[in-house]
């Protein structure tokens, strides 16, 4: 991770919760980590417990759980939370409420399953041969079950192809409204005149079958979303800002204009862009530009949103509105690039525009050959419309959505979240894959090299210091030193040069060579006693656990691996040269990564992306597909078709094969259904297909594509691909980019 | 024959209350945590904190 844990402020959280009545606010945290009832059960207890707390509910499926808490209290119970040892972010309030539209599906789903049943039971008497009197007495019920059927749960797909019509387009849902209405219509007509065969059983079960595959798509789609919306936030929500007469307040980010003094702590990262006008300090880039090491900012230094600051409190003037700053842009960019993939057709819709006119044509001919050759009417309607149900995408309808509910439930297991299906789809078509370099390949973390060959003493002194300190480079001394360290009182950290101590009448730095050593030309991060060097630090970015092997993995299957950074030439050539990637570019600004991209693509290529940073956003946007981790910044997130909850790279094969076979089982699908129609379609022409054959025929091939798509669940198992003992033997942390040997 | 005419109706009536049923408890948010549900029952803890999905009232 490259955020050091973050907190919400009291004020943040007040300002993310809602009014309830009653003198209560609510607030819904996510909580990644609880998986039991024993979860439950702790943190309920605890938050009861905890004063100020009028009500609080853990739902385990969405890991979240929802407070109540009295507005006169102060929230503190998310420390109470890390001290139970949960992580909890804020979730969007507005966002949490039940969708309406998931219930609006369901409902109509339960009312089509109902309907369906009950007409069929009705309809089986009727096939199993009923006299005249009781089929017409079926007929009759069935049609008063099955209109206000149609009317509640066929709305979504009336509404749908109304919207569509209105604008002179076409999609599925209008031959699916016009099949439902003209087969009702006729079924009525047969009713009323006491014909033999109605279809209104056929209609439900379409409807049923139709509304079982738009459910789980938007399930699935909606599932995902909220994943990723519960992730931790980097930015905060609002920000202390001083004003004229030196009072403090706090705003939420969007009511901070140009010229406000905005306080931030060490710690904090900038609410917005600005220029320091007071302090100074350390900053970690990381996320902005991808800059592995930070800089250090002095009054009159220019800074973007998103930045961490690292050792000592500044305060800083706002340069531009939150919806006018570096990340503004970012999303201005994005919203550019994604104009581009907008060209992207999805499976379904490609196989409805050459399936529809094949069916429509297919009844119309058999419509006007009756006709012509018996010159019965109704006979030949009812021979066109037999055409229209048999034919209609029920397996079609289903094919795509049910494979990649289960390819979605595949990712979930192996810690990926995908943000709808299209992304799978277009994930199983590239050629290529382009990465960031600090942390995607490299964790964002930094690490001290040769920790083995550093006396022990000076370690324990370093990190007896470094222990006081956010700075990267501190964070990274204080882990490396196991054991006793000696104790310090005193300890000065002047911003931007490092750390100070006191011990029996010797003054100790740590920090830049030239501040502790006291000589201006030296460089680098060193230890001293006195002004005299003890002990030289250096460091590297760790790559991600199983980097190395990924890459080989992605050029073994005939992908190009390339890398595009903002960082230096030097750290970008030193992960290229680690990992055997060729083409590597550093300095990239964020327009620049979103050109290349956009250059690849109009050469023809389809790239997965694969960054984390605020400057990837734009980029990731652009490109065919793309990954993000789930320590993205946040715009990056939402901007990525995937996030990846875990620390190793092996997310992105894996990906890619759980993709690439359901796009396999799609096509397997479709031919499924295209054989179905091929023997089905002849024979409704003849006229020889009965209500009672249509039912079964609908029914197997719905079966057959359901049955097919269960089998990814099994065959994407990547055990024999990536046996964990082999490639974790180095230890779960990974490759070390510069090895002792 | 006669008998059609009260059994139909019955059989639609039950498969209605069902539906109702059905509606009821989707509304009233016990589809919501399926997994948590299936945990809690193993707890001896009669305390009722659901915190109702369509409003502000807590049971």
């Amino acid at each position: 991770m490259t955020t050091v844990p973050y907190l919400p402020t009291e004020e943040e959280i007040r300002l993310a919760s809602k009014s309830v009545g009653q003198g209560l606010r609510e607030t819904v945290l996510s909580l990644p980590t609880i998986h039991c009832g024993g979860c439950i059960q702790r943190i309920e207890r605890a938050l009861h417990e905890h004063a100020g707390v009028e009500r609080a509910r853990v739902n385990l499926s969405t890991k979240r759980v929802t407070i109540q808490w009295r507005e006169r209290s102060t929230p503190s119970f998310m420390i109470k939370l890390r001290d139970l040892g949960y992580d909890s972010h804020l979730f969007e309030t507005e966002t949490d409420r039940k969708d309406p539209m998931l219930g609006e599906l369901i409902r109509s789903l339960a009312v089509a399953g109902f309907a369906s049943m009950n007409i069929m039971f009705l309809s089986v008497a009727v096939w199993s041969g009923a006299e005249p009197e009781i089929r017409n007495l079926f007929h009759w019920i069935s049609a008063l079950i099955a209109l206000p059927t149609l009317l509640y749960s066929g709305r979504v797909y009336y509404r749908s192809a109304w919207t569509a019509l209105r604008h002179f387009r076409t999609n599925m849902d209008v031959p699916v409204s016009i099949g439902l209405t003209l087969a009702y219509a006729l079924s009525f007509y047969d009713t009323l005149y006491g014909y033999h065969h109605a279809y209104f059983e056929a209609v439900t079960m379409l409807l049923f079958v139709l509304l079982i595959g738009r459910t789980l798509d938007y399930m699935m789609r909606e599932r995902a979303r909220s994943a990723v919306r519960g992730l931790a936030r980097l930015v905060p929500r609002g920000a202390w800002v001083r004003d004229d007469d030196g009072r403090e307040h706090y705003m939420p980010i969007a009511s901070i204009v140009p010229g406000m003094k905005v306080m931030v702590a060490a710690g904090e990262r900038l609410p917005v862009d600005g220029q320091v006008i007071m302090g100074i300090s350390d900053l970690d880039c990381s996320v902005v530009s991808g800059e592995s090491t930070p800089r250090t900012a002095d009054t009159g230094d220019q800074l973007s949103a998103g930045m961490l600051n690292l050792t000592a409190p500044i305060v800083v003037v706002a340069t531009s509105t939150a919806d006018n700053s570096f990340l503004a842009e970012m999303v201005r960019l994005m919203e550019i690039a994604e104009s581009g993939r907008s060209g992207y057709r999805r499976l379904a819709d490609r196989a409805a525009r050459f399936y529809a006119p094949v069916v429509h044509t297919a009844a119309a001919l058999s419509f006007a050959g009756w006709v012509a050759a018996t010159g019965d009417w109704h006979q030949s309607l009812t021979i066109a419309i037999a055409v229209l149900i048999i034919t209609c995408p029920c397996a079609l309808a289903l094919a795509v959505p049910i494979v990649q509910v289960v390819a979605a439930r595949r990712f979930f297991e192996n810690g990926i979240m995908v943000k709808d299906g299209s992304a799978m789809e277009r994930l199983s078509e590239i050629d290529g894959v382009v990465f960031d370099k600090t942390g995607t390949l490299t964790l964002g973390r930094l690490h001290l090299r040769d920790a083995d060959e550093i006396t022990p003493d000076c370690l324990s002194m370093a990190a007896a210091l470094a222990a006081h300190s956010r700075h990267p480079q501190s964070v990274a001394i204080a882990a490396a030193a196991k054991g006793e360290r000696p104790l310090l009182n005193a300890i000065r950290e002047p911003p931007g040069l490092g750390l100070e101590a006191d011990k029996d009448g010797h003054t100790y730095r740590l920090g830049r060579a030239a501040w502790a050593l006291g000589k201006d030309d030296e460089t680098g991060t060193v230890l001293a006693c006195d002004g005299v060097l003890l002990q030289r630090f250096y460091f590297d970015d760790r790559l991600r656990p199983a980097a190395f092997d990924v890459l080989n993995n992605l050029r073994n299957q005939g992908l190009t691996t390339e890398i595009i950074s903002g960082d230096g030439v030097a750290p970008v050539q030193d992960v290229a040269l680690a990992l055997g990637v060729s083409t590597a570019h550093a300095n990239m600004l964020p327009g620049e990564k979103l050109a290349y991209l956009e250059a690849k693509r109009a050469a023809g290529h389809k790239v997965l992306m694969v960054g984390d940073g605020l400057n990837d956003a734009p980029a990731l946007a652009a490109a065919s597909v793309s990954m993000a981790p789930a320590n993205a910044a946040d715009v990056g997130r939402n901007a990525a078709d995937f996030v990846f909850l875990r620390d190793s790279l092996i997310a992105v094969p894996t990906a890619l094969k759980i993709s690439r076979d359901s796009r396999r089982l799609i096509g397997q699908n479709f031919t499924i259904a295209a054989i179905y129609n091929v023997i089905a379609l002849p024979v409704a022409i003849a006229g020889y297909v009965t209500p009672l054959i249509a039912a079964i025929v609908m029914a197997l091939s719905s079966l057959m594509v359901v049955t097919n798509a269960l089998r990814l669940g099994y065959e994407s198992n990547l055990g024999n691909l990536w046996s964990p003992k082999k490639h974790y033997a180095d230890g779960p942390l990974g490759h070390r980019l510069k090895g002792t040997s | 024959m006669n008998s059609y005419y009260f059994l139909i109706p019955i059989s639609l009536v039950l498969g209605g209350i069902g539906l109702l049923a059905f509606f009821w408890s989707h509304r009233d948010g016990q589809y919501d945590d399926l997994d948590g549900a299936a945990e809690r029952i193993l707890y001896e803890d009669d305390r009722d904190d659901r915190i109702h999905p369509n409003g502000n009232e807590s049971r």
